[in-house]
């Protein structure tokens, strides 16, 4: 003990290796939990839905219409003015599948009864923002859709549709 | 062989009891199971008016749910293609593979019964005073565990319920700020429920929940004992208690519990199979799309609330839950149902009130009241969610200080009366969900 300086400034042999076990020990806490996470990091769902789907023909789809594409889980919409939209099938409140229903005009979801116009924008809530959409080009008359990239919006807009 | 011999052995497998209270005392703490208990009990906590046995019952459907759990791993198979064939499989072709699942989904479905009427009893006899707090929040945190372990095992099967409401479930986590999604898409393995949903789900719940429930239940046995045995109202001075030997004041009730309940579980599963719908459908979630029953209550909530407030709404009780031992640190009425005569009315008025005023409420948000057409100006988040989870709060506090002011109760009484209302209300908006939510999720008559 004797030995010992007064010196706090100094760190003694035994308070560098606590020291030293304590951050090793964070270090791998760290990379242990790191590794956890990218052992079980989501799997992307390759093939099925998540790549670029080719609809059809722009001529194909008449004004007004929405045509169902139950692979890439989302719906073509032919807007009555002529412009293409798709929009994710999935219902933006808490994720049910929503339903066109041609009679009525409107997209409905069995869940908590929201409904969506044929544009998808909310006619009732409880949803809180209109049908999300995916990017839609339109290449040599074929109406392409990549359902990679998710877009959500608060509401409808003219210029979110696409024209041939 | 002597006669010692003779009779250890006749002990062992006839489980005759040791003839004098030293010997069953030893016998209790000589042995792994037995020395969960005291070596001697107080008289008074053998009363079954005061525990309901409900802790030892939701031990034992643990046990049971463990053994079938383990069975039934023998003939499941996690995969989209396989899961509900399998089940359908056990359901038609294996030799009592329907009772076996029928034992384990309804000892589930009333273990979320038992251990959360094992909650009330323990709020309302005052169980988590006089040092308690720490076991008291353990098994707040096994209730929890009890739930997550029911939302995870009703994916398994792959059905219509099973899809829709983890996908229902999983979309209310992306409401949460931040980090909301990210932690649905960790959780499900992906964007949407799939393959890698159902292979997580039944690796949390087979493998990370029984961990979890194994080591909370053991701690939360040992600090039964460690905070020496259950709650009791104080003993006046120089008053002596009678305390009983284990062996076999105790374990005899116990046993005849556990026989009953077991009982009247197969009798049950016998003539009622585990109910099994159609294959999930990815395309079109059935009308109307429930939840499992116990999680009705919250679905209740999200009609009427934006899904932030209907998921802060139980968090804050579940808070308030957690601080409760350090909000009523009254503690010379424990071991009172209710605390006092006082109490006891402030239970019964927060009954009543909750009964008068629940319903009422969901028919008139169901029916007149829309905040979002009131209020045109606000985003929905504020007028369908801040104003009505400010007046569910407000309402509360309100309801507070009148037990505080009109009905003169101090605080640990009227802790009593809110707590009352709120199980109440939760109990009340799991039937509403349950009976009178139809098509579309409108209100409806069920007869």
């Amino acid at each position: 003990m004797t030995e010992q300086t007064n010196d706090t400034t100094k760190l003694s042999r035994r308070d560098f290796l606590k020291l030293g076990v304590g951050a090793l020990s964070a270090l791998a806490l760290l990379e242990v939990g790191g590794a956890s996470l990218m052992f079980l990091q989501p799997r992307s769902l390759e093939g099925e839905f998540g790549g670029q789907v080719i609809a059809g023909l722009v001529d194909s789809f008449p004004q007004g219409s929405v045509v169902e594409f139950p692979d890439g889980r989302f719906y073509l919409i032919h807007a009555p003015d002529g412009g293409f939209l798709a929009v994710y099938r999935r219902c933006t409140h808490l994720g049910c599948t929503v339903e066109w229903q041609p009679d009525t005009n409107h997209f409905f979801c069995p869940c908590h009864a929201s409904s969506f116009d044929i544009v998808g924008d909310v006619e009732n809530p409880p949803a809180p923002r209109a049908l999300d959409t995916f990017p839609l080009t339109i290449d040599a008359g074929q109406v392409i859709v990549d359902t990679s990239t998710i877009r959500t919006r608060d509401n409808f807009t003219p210029e979110q549709l696409v024209y041939a | 062989m002597s006669d010692h011999d003779v009779s250890t052995w006749r002990q062992r497998f006839l489980y005759t009891a040791p003839a004098d209270d030293r010997s069953r005392m030893r016998a209790v703490a000589n042995n792994l199971i037995l020395h969960l208990h005291p070596t001697k009990v107080p008289a008074p906590a053998l009363r079954w008016t005061y525990t309901w046995g409900l802790g030892g019952i939701s031990a034992t459907l643990a046990v049971l749910l463990i053994i079938t759990g383990v069975v039934l791993m023998f003939r499941y198979d996690a995969s989209v293609e396989r899961a509900y064939t399998s089940i359908q499989y056990l359901e038609t072709e294996v030799a009592f593979g329907s009772l076996v699942r029928a034992l384990h989904h309804w000892s589930a479905n009333l273990l979320v019964v038992t251990a959360f009427l094992h909650l009330v009893r323990v709020f309302l006899t005052g169980g988590f005073k006089v040092g308690r707090a720490a076991n008291w929040v353990v098994g707040l945190i096994l209730l929890l565990v009890v739930v997550a372990f029911n939302f995870t095992g009703y994916l398994l099967p792959w059905d219509q319920l099973a899809f829709w409401a983890i996908t229902v479930g999983t979309s209310l986590l992306s409401y949460v700020p931040l980090a909301g999604t990210a932690v649905a898409n960790f959780l499900l393995g992906g964007p949407e429920v799939g393959q890698a949903a159902l292979r997580n789900f039944y690796a949390i719940h087979v493998a990370v929940l029984p961990a979890i429930l194994i080591l909370l239940m053991s701690y939360h046995f040992w600090k039964v004992r460690k905070d020496g045995g259950i709650s009791q109202p104080p003993s006046a001075p120089g008053e002596r208690v009678e305390r009983l030997t284990t062996i076999p004041h105790l374990v005899q009730i116990e046993f005849a519990a556990a026989a009953v309940l077991i009982m009247g579980l197969f009798l049950w599963a016998v003539f009622v199979p585990a109910p099994l719908e159609a294959l999930a459908d990815p395309g079109h979630p059935p009308n109307p799309a429930k939840a499992a029953w116990y999680f009705l209550g919250l679905q209740e909530l999200l009609l009427h609330m934006h899904p932030l407030a209907a998921l802060l709404l139980p968090g804050l009780v579940l808070a308030a839950f957690v601080a409760i031992p350090y909000l009523d640190r009254q503690e010379d009425n424990v071991g009172t149902y209710f605390r006092s005569a006082v109490g006891r009315q402030i239970a019964l008025l927060g009954a009543l009130y909750a009964v008068g005023l629940i319903p009422l409420l969901v028919i008139i948000d169901e029916y007149w009241l829309d905040f979002p057409a009131l209020l045109p100006g606000l985003p929905t988040l504020i007028s369908n969610g801040l104003i009505p989870l400010l007046l569910t709060l407000g309402g509360l506090a309100a309801l507070y200080l009148l037990f505080r002011s009109t009905n003169k109760a101090n605080k640990s009484e009227a802790l009593v009366g809110l707590f009352v209302f709120v199980v109440v209300g939760l109990v009340l908006l799991t039937l509403i969900g349950i009976f009178f939510r139809g098509a579309n999720m409108a209100l409806v008559l069920p007869f």
